[in-house]
């Protein structure tokens, strides 16, 4: 049975609605393929607004892998702002996807890829609005099965009443297996209906089905345990981890979407995962082990990339970009090659020194040196020991006097506020250290015109690292330090001028601990918080702490736990975490370990320089660390064809001088 | 030491030629800046031998000429490149419009001849549908409005909200009915000639006037698209409306 587009009831709302380019598709490179010339069926969401989802990676590489297929398809859909929500149910338009205009709810399979928990609520919408029941027990045959994917799917607690699976880790193969599951049975004509579906699912090992799960509580509040309630369903869930990323050189043809997005360039992932143990991220952690791609399949995928796009710039992206083991071969030859062509290259760059700035001036060599970024992350040397981001303070100002003297005007600082056992001492020195970068700075580049910009956020414990266990700093202590701090540069006569202060105020990020570090029990409150109202919560504009924290006090009533309960709240070693089933690899006692090393102010080494430290990801996953160098000194390309050639004029004409 | 914007050996501009394309379908829900982006990356895939600007954000040299506002349809937007070796405007064609994406359409390529194409663009044909009205409510309201010496209405503008007479460089206004929709539901063509003033008088205007002189309210918004855009012609009141103005590339080609 074929599948309507509704484009056409759509079509009459989007002259009432604000930049309607973002519903109606037509990316180049986006594929549609006829409905009924496949048998599985994927709608992929990145839930939030087309401008910020329609860059992302995952999504695309995800897209391709499967359209790739000859019995698959997938489409893509994006949160819908409330202006046309608003108009869609007043209209009886479905949620539909941006290729083909079809309603999500006939497809197969609904992926959401979560990048972030502050999604959760666009979900809900998307899947009311696609006519699918919010809760997946009460979903049958006729709708399709809704998998999360992406970081935070890394603890899915909190959505388990929503979601059918959860997929942890690298997606490329993992879609493809689950296409081939539920291809086999449709083809066996749906044996067993849903349920038998995600028994086949959950029976891999690597796909989670929170409804084959109970979990069973204490008295106090804590989980007392969580257990498969189906036989053959195993007690933990692995993640999927891509062993060879020259084999995957996904986007081959990136989307270039008609309207702007936050994200206005080509992007190539230059490696997955990142092993130098920063302890508050949990990107590091649950991407392990460091797989590298090969400078050549790079310089392949970049070259490919711009000849199928067209754009003007292209970002090494990664982790942490200047660690790839051939990273300066790589910007040489990409700068050499590029060189006169009008093409940006640019490297997201954290790692504060020196070796950094060579690789950006590199980079820049043609154009334009407006800032630099560094995250240093923890504002004395004493919190940098206890997260591991090991910078002493003279390297950072030696890297930073270096920026300046090669005519960067501005530097950009990232900090975090409420990490485990900071004080206000321990922030306030980041107004020190930001008018020794502005002394050393002007020294350097002989200019008064120079910046420094601190950006700063509050900190998030996160899942699956070592400060999983970590009280959360409540948002007065926040705020109350970060206002201190702002008063500090502020009264700096001296230097305060040049230093821009930036920050989070600290409500958000008890909501993002609270879905974060949550278990079951926290999705009423997400239902409750949506039914009031609550939409784009990434977004300030939109975010209501006070709508949360309502909706919670009610989802809670009554019972023994309370959003401090789930967020200001230090966990013990014997404690069940909601997560704990679910394995990114690493070994639970290591993680407690490095969190006792992190109070006792102790580091630890990347295991990419030293010997491997068994955090359990390589044994458990069956993985090994993929670093160069493979000596590649050329990027091997052949030379690029000249302009226009093709389109010569046959003679040249005399034509009017103008 | 401050850095200093790299001097390159720019080349030097030996061709310019004129484009007109159609923005047609569900892309005419493009911006201008949806469309520049588009045309940008289109002319890198094709390897046009683009002239660049100086400095240091160099950008391609083109220029863009009176477009039609976002939700509006249009067979007959103009753009000029300018660049640093001859092309085949018939090849350069074929290609570009194989790289845009359907629905964004290029229709022909000229090279440059005379100058100043913007002042002869004079004046635009537009037809405006209106799904659920009926022809006569229409035609009505149109005589409603020629009737008026003026027509005042409010628009958001880049600079603020602006007050303006919709009625003066509206040259023609004429009414018929289109087939019905699958739906039966009737639908009425405006026929609209608008000289191009400042601030611009848009379809989107027209219709704002219609509503205030004739209470005429859509119950579907319209869909808008602009046929031609040119010189007035003698006697543009008269005769098929599509004939009121000509083709503006015309002294471009001999
Ligand atoms: C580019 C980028 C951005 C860009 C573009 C975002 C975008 N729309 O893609 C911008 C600048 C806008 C951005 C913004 C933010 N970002 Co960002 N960003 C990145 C960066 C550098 C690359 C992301 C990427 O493309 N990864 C590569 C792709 C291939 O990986 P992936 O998306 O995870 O997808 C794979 C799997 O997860 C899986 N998968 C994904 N979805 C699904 C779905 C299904 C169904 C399945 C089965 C599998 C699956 O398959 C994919 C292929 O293997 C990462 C760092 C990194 N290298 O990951 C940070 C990162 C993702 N960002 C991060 C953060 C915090 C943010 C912000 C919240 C920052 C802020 N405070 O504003 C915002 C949030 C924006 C938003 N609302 O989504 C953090 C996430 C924190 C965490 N989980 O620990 C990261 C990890 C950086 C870090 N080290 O802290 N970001
Ligand atoms: S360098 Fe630190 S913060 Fe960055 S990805 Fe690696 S572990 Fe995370």
């Amino acid at each position: 049975m074929s599948v309507e587009s509704v484009f056409p009831q759509l079509e009459a709302l989007l002259p009432l609605v604000t930049k309607p380019v973002q519903y109606v598709g037509g990316e180049l490179n986006a594929v549609s393929k006829p409905w009924d010339s496949v048998s599985v069926h994927w709608a992929l969401m990145y839930p939030d607004a087309y401008e910020v989802g329609v860059p992302n990676q995952g999504v695309q590489i995800l897209y391709e892998v499967i359209n790739e297929h000859p019995d698959a398809l997938a489409e893509r859909t994006y949160a819908v702002w409330p202006d046309l929500e608003a108009l869609m149910r007043a209209n009886d338009v479905p949620q539909f996807t941006v290729d083909c205009h079809r309603p999500v709810g006939a497809f197969d399979l609904f992926g959401l890829s979560f990048s972030t928990e502050l999604g959760y609520t666009n979900m809900l919408t998307a899947l009311d609005l696609a006519g699918i029941p919010l809760h997946a027990r009460d979903r049958d045959e006729s709708h399709p099965v809704v998998v999360a994917g992406g970081h935070a799917a890394f603890n899915p607690e909190a959505i388990a009443d929503f979601v059918d699976a959860a997929v942890l880790g690298d997606g490329e193969q993992a879609v493809l297996a689950i296409t081939e599951i539920v291809r086999a049975w449709k083809a066996e004509g749906r044996p067993g209906g849903r349920e038998e579906l995600l028994l086949r699912l959950a029976r891999t090992g690597g796909v989670y089905v929170p409804s084959f799960y109970d979990v069973d509580y204490l008295p106090d509040g804590r989980i007392q345990r969580v257990a498969p309630n189906r036989p053959g369903v195993p007690w933990r869930v692995s993640k999927h981890t891509v062993m060879d990323l020259d084999e995957w050189p996904y986007p081959k043809a990136p989307l270039v979407p008609l309207a702007e997005s936050v994200h206005e360039r080509m992007s190539v992932e230059i490696f997955r995962g990142c092993t130098r143990g920063c302890r508050f991220c949990q990107a590091g952690m649950i991407t392990r082990p460091v797989r590298e791609r090969s400078a050549r399949t790079i310089a392949e995928m970049v070259d490919n990339g711009l000849a199928k796009t067209g754009y003007e710039e292209v970002g090494l992206l990664s982790l942490s970009s200047a660690d790839h083991s051939e990273i300066a071969v790589i910007a040489k030859g990409l700068a050499d090659r590029y060189e006169g062509t009008e093409t940006g290259l640019s490297l997201p760059s954290t790692r504060v020194d020196a070796f950094n700035i060579e690789l950006a001036n590199e980079l820049t060599r043609n154009g334009r040196r407006s800032g630099l970024t560094f995250a240093p992350e923890g504002g004395s040397e004493r919190m940098r020991k206890v997260i591991n981001k090991m910078v002493t303070e003279e390297d950072l100002i030696r890297t930073v006097a270096t920026a300046y003297g090669n005519g960067w005007r501005s530097v950009k600082l990232y900090f975090m506020c409420g990490l485990p056992t900071e004080t206000d001492d321990d922030v306030l020195q980041i107004a020190e250290l930001a008018s020794r970068v502005i002394e050393t700075g002007r020294q350097a580049s002989g200019t008064k015109d120079i910046r420094c910009t601190v950006s700063i956020g509050g900190f998030v414990p996160k899942p699956h690292t070592p400060f999983q266990w970590a009280a959360q700093l409540d948002h007065e202590t926040t705020d109350a330090r970060l206002r201190k701090l702002r008063d500090v540069i502020r009264a700096d006569r001296k230097y305060g001028k040049s230093i821009g202060f930036r920050y989070h105020d600290g409500k958000p990020g008890i909501v993002e601990g609270l879905l974060s570090r949550g278990d079951r029990r926290v999705g009423a409150v997400i239902e409750q918080v949506w039914r009031g109202g609550a939409r784009f919560d990434g977004w300030s504009e939109h975010f209501s702490y006070d709508r949360w924290m309502a909706a919670a006090q009610n989802a809670f009533e009554g019972g023994p736990v309370d959003v401090d309960w789930y967020t200001t709240r230090e966990r013990d070693y014997t404690e069940v975490l909601p997560w704990d089933h679910l394995d990114s690899g690493l070994d639970k006692d290591w993680l407690w370990e490095d969190w006792q090393d992190s109070l006792a102010e102790v580091g630890v080494e990347d295991c990419r320089w030293t010997p491997c430290f068994d955090c359990g990801v390589c044994e458990q996953m069956g993985t090994e660390i993929q670093v160069g160098p493979t000596g590649v000194t050329l990027l091997g390309m052949p030379p690029l064809p000249p302009r226009g050639d093709d389109l010569l004029a046959a003679a040249p004409s005399p034509g009017t001088a103008l | 030491m401050a850095r200093q914007a790299p001097v390159r050996d720019v080349a030097p501009t030996v061709q310019r030629l004129r484009l007109r394309y159609a923005k047609r379908g569900r892309l005419r829900f493009t911006s201008t800046r949806d469309f520049q982006r588009a045309l940008e990356r289109a002319l890198r895939r094709t390897g046009v031998p683009m002239a660049y600007s100086q400095g240091f954000n160099p950008h391609p040299r083109i220029s863009y000429t009176n477009a039609a506002p976002t939700g509006t349809a249009s067979e007959a937007e103009y753009v000029e490149l300018a660049l640093v070796k001859r092309l085949d405007p018939e090849r350069l064609r074929d290609a570009l419009d194989e790289a845009l994406p359907e629905g964004l359409d290029v229709l022909e390529v000229v090279e440059v001849r005379t100058p100043d194409l913007a002042a002869r663009l004079e004046a635009s044909v537009w037809t405006v549908e209106l799904p659920g009205v009926g022809c006569e409510e229409a035609s009505s309201a149109a005589a409603a409005f020629l009737k008026c010496d003026r027509a005042e209405v409010s628009r958001l503008t880049k600079s603020g909200m602006r007050t303006f007479d919709a009625r003066e460089p509206v040259v023609r206004l004429e009414t018929r009915e289109a087939s019905p929709g699958a739906d039966g539901t009737p639908c009425a063509i405006l026929d609209l000639v608008v000289r191009h003033v400042t601030p611009s008088v848009r379809p989107d205007d027209v219709l704002a006037a219609l509503r205030l002189v004739a209470d005429l309210v859509p119950p579907i918004p319209a869909r808008v698209t602009r046929l031609a855009q040119g010189p007035l012609v003698d006697g543009a009141s008269d005769g098929d409306p599509r004939r009121a103005v000509s083709d503006p590339l015309a002294a471009d080609r001999d």
